[in-house]
């Protein structure tokens, strides 16, 4: 093992997080979570596509784990392939917000004076807009792909990332190593991007962690309101709804892929709230 | 206070609605397709006459200053799809209900929140507290749109004791306001606990306790004050979701809200409604916030609202 690894505070936390019972099993609870979303389709007997109208509406059994919907398909297969959409939406709009988030955050808070001051009073505008709605008008208005779904997500995920950023950047530029490498002459980007950012990087981890699901939230939102993804195409939030519709007969149809996201959310919680003590230490665990 | 509320009003609200306004009209405008597009093709000289009441064949500019006046004058524009009446007048007849569910919603959460919250933060680590807080995570993580259809199966359609659709009777109000408020009573019992745990642990707090008071008064007299101010600041953020997130029980229940008049206006391209529901959300955000900030600077003197104009 690497001695300075073991000192380093990545090192440190991971060790902290391991410790951490709660975090430790919503961790293995997402991974095994994702690891079934993306292997089990092909592992199941069943394509999430084929329809088989005789086999409709089939409640679980040895056959249909989670049983079958109207159509005769297998609500397992689609569930886990609808979780694969939900995964990749919530991590690609968290992905678009922390582009924007950081970068802009973190140029704002390193120009500092007018720029920053400007910069910070667009984001309050656009922090008391209602976004929930600009999404909606978007994924209404214009074509209904997964792309603009993520790009509109992510465009309003943003801001709370950008504040963040900016004070922390703001704190860590008047210290004495940014100093340092003004001495020795290197590029403010470089001073950006390998020496402030970095430092940075604790507090925005612990802010993806409640990002992710806040972002799935919405996609389910969304979808349940017919505005995310479009059939045949599926999301838990999809599923869902079309279950919500057959629920007096057929509950299962919407109890599973309810099931799938709360426990998808519950281990992003648990994760989330080990990661913050972990990378956190001040605030004691606890 | 006078001056704070000129402020707000000058340097937020207008601004942040005239971006909003602007914001909105652009897309709605840019979005391609017309409005009137629907599955049996609309003759030319309709389309063109269609496009004319309603002006949509100025050029841009001169629409948007029009839209701008009109809402000077409190006109929201025509509803394009439902011929004849005005958006204002679609808007004043669903806003009520949305007010009165958004409101239970509110009362709920903070009633069950405060108190789990408190009653977590009296013994930490207790067996209180775990309860509380596992309840609060588990309310954290089932959103809206699952609760209500749950509840709804359970307690409307398996055990018949309340109504599932509609908002006439004060017994259809309750299923809803419980799927739309537990999610931010969960929120709000997390944010009570810590709040009420900081404040516990200050100097004053050890004052009023060797002065003899009893616990009751310690807590509900001297620190509820301190510690709930995070709850006060997590409402505007609130507001604004149980908002949003009454569209999904309106659909669900079936109550003739807003939520249901901007889902299908939205997806029936009726631009001016879409625009005017926009708009409302937006005002009513602000006027949200704007309120708790005053109720913040009454809980603790120490905040100043003049010092907004810096």
């Amino acid at each position: 093992m690497n001695t300075s690894a073991s000192y380093s505070l990545a090192g440190d936390a991971w060790r902290r997080l391991l410790r951490n019972r709660a975090a430790l099993s919503g961790l293995v609870l997402l991974v095994l979570m994702m690891l079934a979303c993306v292997a089990g389709p092909w592992l199941t007997p069943y394509s999430h596509e084929e329809m088989n109208l005789l086999n409709s509406h089939q409640s679980p059994s040895g056959a249909h784990w989670f049983g079958t919907d109207e159509l005769g398909r297998d609500l397992l297969t689609r569930t886990l392939i609808g979780g694969r959409i939900s995964f990749a939406v919530a991590l690609a709009a968290t992905g678009v917000s922390l582009v924007i988030g950081v970068s802009y955050g973190g140029l704002s808070g390193f120009v500092g004076g007018r720029v920053d001051a400007l910069m910070m009073r667009i984001v309050d505008v656009l922090y008391a807009l209602p976004f929930t709605l600009l999404v909606i008008l978007l994924v209404t208005l214009f074509e209904r792909s997964m792309i603009l779904l993520f790009v509109a997500i992510g465009a309003v995920e943003w801001l709370t990332m950008a504040r963040i950023v900016r004070g922390q950047v703001m704190g860590l530029r008047n210290q004495e190593f940014i100093e340092a490498c003004e001495v020795l002459g290197y590029s403010n980007a470089r001073i950006l991007f390998r020496h402030l950012l970095p430092n940075v990087l604790g507090t925005v981890i612990i802010y993806v962690t409640l990002t992710i699901p806040s972002v799935m939230l919405l996609e389910a939102f969304l979808s349940f309101l017919g505005l995310g993804v479009q059939p045949p195409m599926s999301s838990w939030g999809s599923l869902i709804k079309d279950g919500v519709g057959a629920m007096e007969d057929f509950p299962w149809l919407m109890i599973f892929p309810g099931a799938a996201l709360f426990v998808t959310l519950l281990a992003l919680n648990f994760l989330g709230d080990g990661l913050r003590d972990a990378l956190d230490p001040r605030r004691g665990g606890g | 206070m006078f001056r704070f509320l000129l402020h707000r009003l000058f340097l937020q609200a207008v601004p942040t609605l005239l971006v909003l306004a602007t914001l909105s009209f652009l897309l709605v405008r840019l979005a391609p397709g017309s409005p009137f597009a629907s599955e049996r093709e609309l003759p030319q000289q309709t389309l063109d006459r269609l496009n004319e009441t309603y002006g949509l064949d100025q050029p841009m500019h001169i629409q948007y200053g029009r839209y701008l006046a009109g809402l000077m004058r409190g006109d929201l524009g025509p509803s394009l799809k439902n011929p004849g009446r005005s958006v204002r007048e679609l808007i004043a007849h669903a806003l009520p209900v949305s007010l009165e569910l958004g409101a239970l919603a509110l009362l709920y959460a903070l009633g069950l929140g405060l108190t789990l919250g408190i009653l977590a933060a009296i013994r930490p680590n207790g067996w209180g507290d775990h309860l509380a807080m596992g309840l609060a995570l588990i309310g954290i993580c089932i959103p809206g749109f699952v609760l209500g259809p749950l509840l709804a199966l359970a307690f409307g359609l398996q055990l018949e004791w309340l109504p599932v659709v509609g908002w006439d009777t004060p017994a259809d109000r309750i299923l809803p306001v419980i799927s739309l408020g537990s999610i931010y009573a969960a929120y709000i019992a997390r944010l009570a606990r810590g709040g009420m745990l900081e404040e516990l642990s200050k100097d004053y707090i050890r004052t009023a306790r060797a002065k003899g008071l009893t616990e009751t008064r310690v807590i509900l007299g001297h620190a509820l004050r301190g510690g709930v101010q995070p709850v006060i600041s997590f409402l505007g953020p609130a507001a604004a979701g149980l908002l949003t997130g009454a569209f999904v029980v309106e659909v669900i229940f079936q109550i003739p809200g807003l939520g249901r008049i901007i889902v299908n206006a939205a997806l029936n391209r009726d631009q001016f409604l879409v625009l005017g529901c926009v708009l409302l959300f937006g005002a009513l955000m602000v006027l949200f916030n704007t309120l708790v900030d005053v109720v913040l600077a009454g809980l603790n003197p120490r905040i100043r609202l003049q010092k907004e104009k810096a």
